[in-house]
């Protein structure tokens, strides 16, 4: 029987100075190196298909069924780049393991780098985290000067560089293809696919995109084998992931555990939902996956039973909000942020979400009639599927799901004439000392 | 040392370093973003001087480079304060006191969104005011960011009494990171030249630590893998 927390990536994060390649080093870092160095490339690859993990990014593509994508008859060199632009609304799991945890990291790096044959690596930060990037860009430097990158790595005549790049304030260059239009210096703005990255990618050249977790996750699957790997989560999602609980909730934060762990679960472990208050709804994976309330609590938390039950795992952004939240102010909110990171490239998304925002600020004051609802389920309907790339879909998921659970709530706005909720009694502080 | 007007023209020294962001990089343009940053870090903001440097050195337009400068939220055109204060306005952090935060600092600021707080008699530094979007640490909620370091667990009275110790000169450090530095001086390690602070702060901050720590306590751990395992890796 596994545990109902599995501390992997994590595990570290409570050793003083996690940071330093000594730390690392001590409990079997780069031990994995020299395991993928007797193997072939292909056997890599081939492990972590095994394994079954699942892209931690939010889509849940096969990992390794995504690296064997890469034509190793094509000439071009081939790249990897880490998705380290976390910014979905909810999801903050990746930066607390570049900070506590960055050698994991840089391990998976160079072994996912010698399994798909790429001489060079990017690691794609977002810019406004300076000291997880210090962090880093220190572990890149110690690794180098360890022999751990650099050329002949281990003996090995395998060569590696690394580059870590910042970001400038973007969330759609979390989308694939955005963010490689960042790296390579111009406005981030998705590409059209075919052809996917894995043919024409960075420099039109092969390239993997990897979040940060799924190739921290690679250096454990190459140590202690697929079946170790898969002997956690459920069948058709295998494996430990960090779930994030924020919010209205006793003790959040970060909990890692098998996938397929319900939020009932992890609520018990958190000490409950705020004291006095009860569950009113929650984001499974982020602000992009439609909402759940307390009927969802016993949804297994994996890829296939979050989307059995009508929305997505995403990235296990656990967002809390109890009864004291307006659904309708917080879905304001989310689309104010689509349409400022809506990037302007298609009409649906670009003109979508600003219509969008319209008619949720009209009814949040307690404008406009019932039809304004369906007019922006309408709306909805004409971004759904026709944007360029998911930003657009993602903003019609709260806009869907919160009619349809809470219709009544946005009715309510209407016959008061304005927002019935008070929002002074969702503040952390509120019960305490309150502020004007 | 902060009001020093920047030199129109980019130094050598600049100049050089940004030749050598480039550098990094199998295509030059690659590293337009972080020498974005440098320009930054050199001059307080995207000044056409560093837009004309830019252009000139990756062959480009300067039509080119602006498209990019205005396409990131973290490229200033016009300058901020010595510490730049990002508060999280996106749903999660607003409704557990974001806006709240938000609001009283632009009361006791008297500025508006994506402004500079006036210098007082006697302030050292100066103070800049925005609203930001989610930051990664929603467990920590409300954050306040300042110069993009975290600021955990705010209120409007802790915020408050920061700025005014960042306005006077005292030190003020990360709740979980280094002693702040200045704007210009992150915006330097953003472009790829680290300053030596990697060490300073912890490893994790409290709400990370909260799985670990009842993991910890209950014996619980992952599988050991010198056990066999309990299922075949595919099944099914």
């Amino acid at each position: 029987m596994v545990d109902t927390l599995t501390p992997v990536l994590t595990d570290l994060w409570d050793a003083e100075l996690g940071w330093k390649l000594a730390t690392y080093e001590e409990r079997g870092g780069y031990a994995a190196l020299d395991v993928a160095f007797a193997m072939s490339p292909d056997d890599v690859i081939t492990a972590v298909k095994d394994s079954g993990l699942r892209g931690r990014g939010g889509a849940g593509f096969p990992t390794g069924m995504k690296w064997s994508f890469i034509p190793q008859d094509n000439p071009k060199p081939k790249y990897l780049v880490v998705n380290a632009d976390e910014s979905e609304p909810g999801t903050c799991k990746d930066i607390p393991l570049m900070m506590g945890n960055p050698h994991v990291l840089v391990e998976g790096v160079i072994l996912s780098s010698y399994a798909i044959r790429a001489n060079k690596a990017f690691i794609y930060i977002r810019g406004e985290v300076v000291h997880v990037i210090r962090r880093v860009q220190a572990a890149v430097a110690e690794a180098y000067a360890a022999g751990h990158l650099g050329s002949n790595i281990h003996g090995s005549g395998y060569d590696l560089d690394v580059v870590v790049h910042a970001g400038a304030g973007a969330y759609i260059c979390g989308e694939e293809t955005a963010l490689l239009e960042g790296l390579e210096g111009r406005r981030g703005q998705p590409r059209l696919r075919p052809p996917f990255p894995a043919v024409a990618g960075l420099y039109a050249s092969p390239t993997v995109i990897n979040n940060v977790e799924s190739i921290a996750s690679v250096p454990a699957i190459v140590k202690n084998g697929a079946a170790w790997f898969g002997s956690m989560g459920t069948e058709k999602s295998k494996g430990h992931g960090i779930f994030s609980l924020s919010g209205h909730v006793q003790k959040p934060g970060q909990y890692e555990a098998p996938l397929g762990i319900t939020l009932r679960e992890l609520l018990d472990l958190a000490g409950g939902v705020r004291e006095g208050h009860q569950l009113k709804f929650w984001t499974p994976g982020g602000s992009s996956t439609p909402l759940f309330t307390a009927e969802h609590l016993d949804v297994p938390l994996d890829f296939e039973g979050v989307a059995g039950a009508g929305s997505m795992l995403g990235t296990r952004a656990l967002q809390i909000f109890d009864e004291t939240v307006c659904v309708v102010r917080a879905v304001l909110r989310w689309s104010e942020f689509y349409k400022h990171e809506s990037c302007g490239k298609c009409t649906p998304c670009r003109e979508g979400t600003w219509w969008l925002v319209q008619a949720l600020a009209r009814l949040e004051s307690g404008q406009g009639s019932e039809e304004d609802l369906d007019q922006l389920l309408d709306q909805c309907d004409n971004i759904l599927g026709r944007a360029f790339c998911a930003l657009g879909d993602g903003a019609t998921s709260p806009v869907t799901s919160s009619i349809q659970h809470f219709r009544e709530e946005y009715l309510a706005h209407l016959e008061q004439g304005g927002c019935p909720f008070d929002p002074a009694r969702s503040t952390a502080w509120s019960g305490q000392e309150v502020s004007a | 040392m902060s009001n020093q007007p920047s030199a129109n023209q980019l130094d050598d020294k600049t100049i050089a370093e940004l030749r050598e962001i480039a550098a990094r990089y199998p295509e030059p343009r690659s590293g337009l973003l972080p020498m974005l940053h440098l320009v930054q870090s050199a001059q307080g903001r995207i000044t056409p001087e560093g837009i004309e440097a830019c252009a000139a050195i990756l062959e480009i337009s300067a039509a080119e480079v602006n498209g990019v400068a205005t396409f990131y939220t973290m490229y200033k055109r016009h300058g901020v304060g010595d510490y730049h204060v990002g508060v999280c306005t996106n749903t999660l952090c607003a409704v557990m006191g974001g806006d709240a935060i938000f609001q009283r600092l632009k009361d006791h600021l008297e500025i508006g969104n994506d402004e500079v707080a006036a210098q007082r008699q006697g302030d050292s530094r100066t103070v800049s005011l925005e609203h930001i979007e989610c930051n990664a640490a929603c467990d920590y909620a409300p954050v306040v960011m300042v110069n993009w370091e975290f600021m955990d667990n705010q209120t409007p009275e802790s915020a408050v009494q920061m700025v005014e110790a960042l306005r006077v000169g005292h030190d003020v450090s990360s709740t979980r990171g280094p002693k702040l530095c200045t704007w210009r001086e992150a915006e330097r390690v953003l472009a790829g030249f680290p300053d030596g602070r990697v060490d300073e702060g912890p490893t994790a901050g409290t709400a990370s630590l909260a799985g670990l720590e009842i993991a910890r306590e209950r014996g619980w751990s992952a599988p050991d893998p010198s056990v066999a395992p309990a299922k075949e890796p595919t099944d099914g």
